[in-house]
């Protein structure tokens, strides 16, 4: 050491060491300046815009779902309410890789594709961060199989929903409709806000038209989340407002006596009550359970459902048009009366068919193919309604002439949508010489005339409309928006009388007496039905040829028969001096009104006494 | 002074002043006491950035602990005895390099640690002192500035563990490692136009580098640098969190243990590398330039040391130290706050860890026994 400290310069390596020393303070001072004037425009320039992208970060505007109104017959049975399900959803954001996960989550629980095919196109439109459903109504065992797997399935998540359920799936099925899961053709015409967080709509049905009561009002929440995205505190609250609840005018002991009536046969029933208008039993049958559609019901239940030949989807209470057939004959009496044209003494002679001047066809009675003659040589008003005679009325429809017999019986709403609250209804047909020439450009034959006089030919009505014009004849004189909902939340209601027809007291009075006559009347065509009744009945039988029903139906060969049977009809109203119940039913192919009759007596009594009567 | 104190015989410097504790056990009191006060406010921050928890403060504590021992050991060995051990040291060094590429353990694709009997450690971390003591012993006998020959040898020590490093691979470690050697070297007062030579290099050989020499994921961490946008949840997820927790805490900070992106989990490894978003969210530029004020302080007590000392190899030893000491500072805050590329270099004495806070206090070690050897060398 000592021989190399002569040769090393001491002095000259020390200022060397200083002036380098203090190159390397000038460079350190600089280099943190850089450093503090960065921390200096992230934390005093720019301070703004990260504390908002802070807060941002924690805080997460939650949407907080309404719960759906409940939905309660007349005596406050529950008819739709709403249960906790779980529902599987998967936060994109938070989730390593989406194929891996939804693969892993395959293998620990059955993953539908059409689960996965909603889960894509709702992913498409999902906010960053946003739970996207993937699996409704996870069983007991299943969310225990993704409890244990959670820490390996980040942005995976386990929420609890309300859903509907209806307790009385098949019974309500075309009464309440039901809903369904909202599909991408719906969530463009929804109001986005008020539906973040619901994953279900009415789709037919009260359910589908009082939706917007039903739904309620979004809520929001404020929370602060963690990078992991759980909620760890909220900070600000709106509560949503729960849809309202609604009161159904109809009655579950109606709708279980007109549906176990109807049994196996295809029909619908409706019931009203003349004093309110609303709707005491609406059943279109074969029903279905509205359950399954709650949660998207699978593809083969579905088809089974679509192409069965008794199309038990399709409502025939309000879609279902059918020719009225001899239930227009009370309506057809009113239109005499009232025109003129006929007293309740003004008899036509029947011999069992009729013919036109200067027309050789015969328009044959249906009583000429049993008796071989007419129903009796000189037939009145209340024979004709009570042993529902063509002749008389092919006469009256002659006289009439089609045009006059729209402008009577348009006002009994005929021809038009009842406008009852609920969804997909049709309007049927009242035929006029105007209507042929916009429907059909064909100009109107004097036969046709005829065919309508007993509600044949072009004429169709749905259950509905029957029921309504029931109503008009109950009433006398009053035509009202059927109803099926009583209150909203505890608000009536109105079912608004929306026509009036003026008519003759007495012209009621004989119309009522010859309806009473098709019950109570010894030769009166229902008069099976008065065996043993407590009550007075005003009704009409009717008989509706088949034309050809449901054009997409597929017919098995033995079936075909079947379904060309007639239909049968009837239209009743009770008690008669002061109706509380004015119904139609209707009976798919059951050959004649004697399949449909003993249906409405059911409900009546059911209505009218009560239970123990209804078995 | 140093002048008056290097002519005072050697028994009467006892007889007129008796030695306090401190200069008996070499202790540089002003060091000390910086340090200590940020070992404070390191283990303060360090709760919050660990999410309240004690147990992981007890854990750094104790680190700190061992950290504190071995600078006060390391401060009792003279410096001469250094500089003899100095080669020795260096060749096991460069034997452990080699037995990591052998026998070594690794994780997340890179081999770093040996296993000793459970006891896992990084040879790579011993070489970021044995490096700097290693060149200034080379460098310490020659006449200085060194001539060039003496600076090719200076760089062929550094150049084999640094290769052998960056083999494993730890980019950010070799160059450290590179950093804390070339600084001997600078401090011995290399000619400027040989570092001007060097930049020029540098620049020249970034394309053969980004094209040959760095991997894929080194790579992406420069391309997030520039553009952390890009990747929003991937690799840019951290820089973005980091700049919002230090944009967020402005002035004054949201206060200890309030800053939501930390203890929220949005901000990755707020206890470790990251740690220093944590200080800036919860106690705003206030605590940034306290913090700055104490490691500025400590930079200036090194360089302070490195003046004072007596020897070469004290004075470019201490240089370089304390210029590596700069370097983590500068490296971390630099990265946190989205200005450098991401690379594992901690936030010195205030990040949890305890292999950094070990390496670190023997550091500091080193420069007590320079600050306390003068009298010594002077006798010498």
């Amino acid at each position: 050491m000592p021989q190399y400290i002569a040769l090393k310069d001491s002095h000259r390596e020390t200022r060397v060491y200083s002036a380098r020393t203090i190159t390397a303070i000038a460079i350190v001072f600089g280099l943190l300046s850089i450093i503090l004037g960065r921390y200096y425009s992230l934390q005093i320039t720019h301070f703004d815009t990260y504390r908002t992208q802070s807060d941002r970060n924690r805080v997460q505007l939650q949407p907080l779902p309404p719960r759906r109104g409940l939905i309660y017959d007349r005596n406050g049975v529950l008819l739709a309410d709403n249960r906790p399900s779980y529902i599987l959803s998967v936060v994109r954001e938070r989730v390593n890789d989406l194929d891996t996960t939804l693969a892993e989550l395959q293998t620990m629980l059955p993953i539908s594709e059409s689960d996965l095919d909603n889960f894509q196109k709702k992913l498409k439109r999902s906010r960053p961060y946003e739970a996207v459903p993937l699996r409704f109504r996870l069983t007991e065992e299943e969310r225990a199989q993704l409890a244990v797997n959670r820490h390996n399935l980040p942005g995976v998540v386990v929420d609890a929903q309300l859903l509907r359920h209806y307790p009385h799936g098949v019974l309500f099925s075309h009464a309440l409709g039901y809903v369904g899961r909202i599909n991408e053709q719906e969530t463009w015409d929804l109001d986005e806000t008020d539906y973040r967080g619901t994953f279900h709509i009415g789709k037919v049905g009260v359910e589908k038209f009082y939706e917007d009561t039903l739904h309620g009002t979004v809520g929001y929440q404020n929370v602060e989340t963690n990078a992991h995205g759980r909620v760890l505190r909220v900070l600000e609250r709106f509560d949503p407002v729960p849809g309202a609840d609604l009161k159904l005018h109809l009655d579950i002991r109606l709708q279980k006596t007109a549906y176990e009536a109807l049994g196996e046969q295809r029909g619908a029933v409706v019931a009203i009550d003349p004093a309110t208008g609303g709707i005491l039993a609406l059943v279109s049958t074969p029903g279905f359970d509205t359950n399954l559609f709650v949660n998207g019901i699978s593809s083969v239940q579905y088809s089974a459902l679509r192409d069965s030949p008794d199309v038990p989807l399709f409502n025939r209470a309000v879609q279902g048009q059918y020719p009225p057939g001899s239930t227009v004959k009370p309506i057809m009496g009113m239109a005499g009366l009232e025109s003129g044209l006929v007293t309740p003494e003004t008899t036509v002679a029947d011999p069992g068919w009729y013919r036109l001047p200067g027309d050789s066809r015969r328009y044959r009675d249906w009583i000429l193919k049993i008796r071989g003659t007419g129903h009796a040589p000189q037939v009145a008003l209340n024979m004709a309604i009570a042993e529902s005679c063509d002749v008389y009325f092919y006469d009256l429809a002659r006289r009439l002439t089609i045009d006059r017999m729209y402008d009577y019986m348009h006002p009994y709403g005929l021809g038009e949508r009842t406008g009852v609250d609920t969804t997909n209804e049709r309007r049927g047909v009242l035929p006029s010489t105007r209507w042929k020439r916009e429907a059909m450009a064909q100009p109107w034959y004097p036969g046709e005339t005829l065919s309508a006089g007993i509600g044949q030919g072009y004429m169709l009505t749905t259950p509905m409309q029957l029921a309504v014009a029931t109503n008009v004849l109950a009433t006398r004189g009053e035509l009202r928006q059927p109803r099926l909902v009583s209150q909203v939340d505890g608000e009536p209601v109105a079912a608004p009388l929306i026509g009036q027809v003026e008519a003759r007291p007495e012209n009621w009075d004989s119309v009522h007496q010859a309806m009473r006559a098709v019950v109570h009347g010894e030769r009166g065509s229902a008069r099976k039905i008065a065996k043993g009744i407590q009550y007075e009945v005003a009704g009409k039988t009717g008989t509706a040829q088949v034309i050809g029903i449901a054009q997409n139906a597929v017919y098995r060969e033995e079936d075909v028969a079947e379904r060309h049977r007639n239909h049968g009809l009837f239209i009743a109203f009770a008690p008669l001096q002061a109706p509380t119940i004015a119904i139609a039913v209707i009976v798919e192919n059951g050959g004649g009104s004697s399949a449909a009759y003993p249906i409405a007596r059911e409900v009546m009594d059911t209505w009218l006494i009560g239970d123990e009567s209804a078995g | 002074m140093s002048d008056y104190v290097r002519q005072l015989p050697h028994g009467s410097s006892d007889l007129a002043r008796p030695p306090s504790t401190a200069s008996r056990f070499h202790i540089d009191v002003p060091l000390l006491v910086l340090l200590l006060t940020l070992t404070a406010l390191g283990l303060t921050v360090l709760y919050s950035g660990s999410g309240s928890d004690a147990g992981a403060v007890v854990r750094q504590g104790r680190y700190f602990l061992v950290g504190y021992v071995v600078m006060i050991v390391a401060a009792q060995i003279r410096l001469a005895q250094y500089m003899r051990w100095a080669p020795w040291f260096y060749l096991v060094g460069i034997g452990l390099l080699v037995a990591v590429i052998f026998v070594g353990v690794g994780a997340k694709g890179a081999q770093r640690w040996l296993s000793l009997g459970g006891f896992r450690f990084q040879p790579s971390e011993i070489l970021k002192l044995v490096v700097p003591m290693t060149v200034a012993w080379f460098l310490a006998e020659r006449i200085l500035p060194p001539r060039f020959q003496y600076i090719l040898g200076s760089l062929v020590i550094i150049g084999i563990p640094a290769a052998l490093i960056l083999k494993q691979p730890d980019l950010g470690t070799a160059l450290l490692i590179a950093a804390s050697g070339m600084f001997v070297v600078f401090m011995a007062g290399i000619g400027w136009r040989y570092i001007l030579g060097a930049v020029v290099l540098a620049g020249a050989s970034m394309w053969p580098a980004w094209m040959f020499v760095l991997k894929d994921y080194q790579k992406q961490r420069i391309l997030t640098l520039l553009n952390p946008e890009s990747d929003k949840l991937g690799a840019g997820w951290n820089i973005i969190q980091s700049k919002t927790a230090i944009g967020s805490g402005g002035w004054a900070g949201k206060g200890w243990t309030q800053g939501t992106q930390s203890q929220l989990d949005f901000l990755p490894e707020s206890h470790t590398d990251f740690i220093i978003a944590v200080l800036a969210e919860e106690f705003g530029l206030r605590g940034v330039l306290l913090l700055l004020s104490l490691y500025i302080l400590i930079l200036l007590r090194g360089f302070w040391i490195g003046l004072r000392a007596q020897t070469s190899y004290g004075r470019m030893l201490a240089g370089s130290l304390t210029l590596t000491f700069f370097v983590y500072i500068f490296v971390n805050m630099g990265m946190v706050a989205g200005l450098l590329p991401v690379v594992g270099v901690p936030l010195p004495l205030v990040s949890a860890g305890g292999t950094s806070v070990v390496t670190l206090m023997a550091g500091f070690g080193l420069l007590m026994a320079v600050a306390t050897e003068r009298r010594a060398v002077g006798t010498g």
